[in-house]
């Protein structure tokens, strides 16, 4: 190719620049086909925070409410229950909660806000099946505990999981926050997240 | 009549090179005349892909992604002949692979692989990988039981990616980056519609043009470095006066010719597994795949189907927290299972190509290689114990040891046979 006449550094930058600000119109154009890919507002609105009332839950009960699809449990812990927790450490495979299954306003003994409330997904951390939850002694648990019928999996009455049984973790602790002493708010850290 | 006939097709040469592409592929393509049994299963993934093409259009007619199950129901007894149809779709993804699986031996056993054959094989393993993510994406649609818990297993893989190994990104913010990937994976914070409708798209639009795509360049990479044979004779340093091979023979009508009976063959088994196994005994259809998808029941054990058991056989083998958790390093293992099938052209340093003239080390370390990669299959599908685990560790070990230390060095170790000049048998 003959070069007579031809500004070859003015050629090499302008086809440098033409195609630096065509990579950046295709790496514009390639947002909307990555993004479509996120949840749409319709699931962002299935997948909305949602409060639970807990004003009328007695010491011991519980209740399951559903977010995102996934049961998740409000327990109110007796002081019996709750003296139990400190008495099992040895037992359990994670007792300080170390491993990253709860937030930080949860990662203490209780794994709780509030002391006697405990907040939880109602999935085991094995394969996914939802513990029952004894609330008596029973012949697999005898402090009560969840018991997860699938495979055998324990936790305590803190979600701790027991050592020697097939679930890694602890149950995980959603991001919660109290709106009011009687309402939570499961999914968002919009009202107090500190006892 | 033959005049018109001429006179169309000379218009039609003047214009596009039809002739010229027939001589080249078909007519004038001389491939080696020595080809055995092993080399039916090209072809065979090609008549395999057609199947899936047909069946897969036809099915998508009455396939409907916001009803997986219930569609799926209604091709089964609603649909005329809808069950034939899905049972050789079904039935299709595990030939494809089986042959798939048998055609990759081929090029193994012969060094298909080595110079000049480097691009046909990395094309060929492409088709692998995209041929892997259509049986994924694909098992997933029917949305029963163990499509679900599949799909869950496989996309929180995408968790188990070590983010916080970056020195600039801690614990909390790599779980973030986890979370937010499978969220972007699933289009939603559940396993739901949105993520059927998606891999839908992905199973029947995108991934098989990248896949027809990848088998023309496969083909046209081949035609242009010419077959390997059995022998590993490069037939092309033999020519006539010609600059024809001796040792070649047209591909059409040789080998089309040669061909049809072992595709016949192969459509009565087809035909056997497709009326009397269609389920393969759990293996090709799995059970919970019968019942639909629910969150709330996990299956006893939630196993891949056969072809994908080596990889999660890998896995699973992984069971020590060292600088990364476990869980990472079987993402490595599986994915690094992979990636180095890529680079087999420039791992083995064998002088000679065929398995046939290598020494009985070669022979050897090969065999157990096969047995390796069909006992971590039969791990991959079985519940994890603590003995399998083992097994599949040591397995794991072998199948990495097979390419990194035995592939480049094992012929400084051994006596090779002498190569022929001419391939051998064949007439």
């Amino acid at each position: 190719m003959s070069n007579d006449g031809v500004n070859t550094s003015r050629r090499t930058f302008l086809i440098g620049l033409t195609s630096a600000i065509g990579a950046a119109g295709a790496v514009g154009a390639a947002v909307p086909f990555v993004k479509s890919w996120q949840p749409s507002a319709k699931a962002k609105n299935a997948g909305a925070p949602v409060t639970v009332d807990i004003g009328k839950l007695e010491p011991g009960q519980r209740v399951v409410e559903e977010w995102r699809g996934q049961p998740v449990w409000v327990v109110r812990r007796t002081d019996d229950m709750l003296q139990t927790l400190p008495q099992l450490e040895n037992k359990l495979s994670d007792p300080a909660s170390e491993a990253d299954q709860q937030p930080a306003y949860a990662q203490n003994e209780w794994r709780s806000i509030k002391k006697e409330l405990l907040v939880l997904i109602g999935t085991c951390t094995h394969l996914g099946c939802s513990p029952l939850y004894e609330d008596e002694p029973t012949v697999e648990l005898e402090h009560g505990g969840f018991f997860c019928p699938c495979h055998g999996s324990k936790f305590d009455l803190a979600g701790r999981v027991y050592k020697g049984v097939p679930a890694p973790t602890n149950l995980v602790v959603p991001p919660h926050s109290y709106l009011s002493e009687g309402v939570i708010i499961v999914g968002s850290e919009e009202g107090e997240t500190e006892a | 009549m033959m005049g018109l006939v001429n006179r169309v097709v000379d218009w039609v040469d003047a214009r596009l090179p039809v002739v010229d592409a027939y001589k080249r592929h078909m007519s004038e393509y001389y491939a080696p005349k020595n080809f055995n049994f092993w080399y039916y299963f090209g072809v065979l993934s090609l008549v395999v892909l057609i199947n899936q093409l047909l069946t897969g259009i036809w099915l998508t007619m009455f396939y409907s992604p916001s009803e997986g199950f219930a569609s799926v129901e209604y091709i089964m007894r609603d649909v005329e002949w809808g069950w034939l149809i899905r049972y050789m779709h079904a039935v299709g993804a595990s030939a494809f692979f089986a042959v798939v699986y048998i055609h990759m031996f081929r090029g193994l056993m012969y060094g298909s692989y080595k110079p000049p054959r480097e691009l046909v094989w990395i094309f060929g393993m492409l088709i692998y990988l995209a041929l892997m993510a259509e049986g994924f994406l694909g098992y997933v649609l029917p949305w029963g039981n163990m499509s679900y818990w599949g799909a869950q297993v496989i996309i929180s893989l995408a968790g188990a990616i070590p983010f916080d190994l970056l020195p600039f990104i801690d614990a909390a913010e790599a779980k973030e980056i986890g979370e937010g990937l499978t969220t972007w994976v699933r289009g939603d914070y559940l396993l739901s519609t949105a993520t059927v409708n998606k891999f839908f798209a992905l199973h029947v639009v995108a991934i098989p043009i990248v896949l027809l795509a990848l088998v023309v360049l496969h083909i046209l990479a081949l035609h242009e470095v010419g077959s390997n044979n059995p022998d590993g004779v490069e037939i092309k340093q033999n020519k006539d006066e010609n600059g024809i091979p001796v040792d070649g023979i047209p591909f059409h009508p040789y080998y089309t010719v040669k061909d049809l009976p072992g595709v016949i063959v192969f459509l009565m088994i087809f035909a056997v597994v497709i009326f009397f196994f269609p389920d393969g005994g759990g293996y090709l259809l799995e059970k919970p795949n019968f019942e639909p998808a629910n969150p709330l029941k996990t299956p006893d054990h939630i196993a891949p189907v056969w072809y994908y058991g080596p990889y999660y056989a890998m896995l699973r083998a992984a069971t020590l927290d060292i600088i990364m958790p476990a869980k990472a390093w079987g993402l490595v293992a599986m994915g690094g299972a992979i990636v180095i099938l890529f680079v087999i052209p420039w791992l083995d340093r064998h002088p000679v190509r065929s398995i046939r003239y290598r020494g009985w080390l070669s022979k050897l370390f090969m065999t157990i290689f096969v047995l390796d990669f069909l006992m971590l299959g039969y791990f991959g599908t079985q519940p994890a114990t603590p003995a399998k685990t083992m097994m599949a560790q040591f397995g794991t070990i072998y199948y990495f040891s097979y390419f990194l230390l035995i592939m480049p060095f094992v012929h400084k170790f051994e006596k090779s046979k002498p190569v022929p000049e001419r391939v051998t048998g064949g007439h």
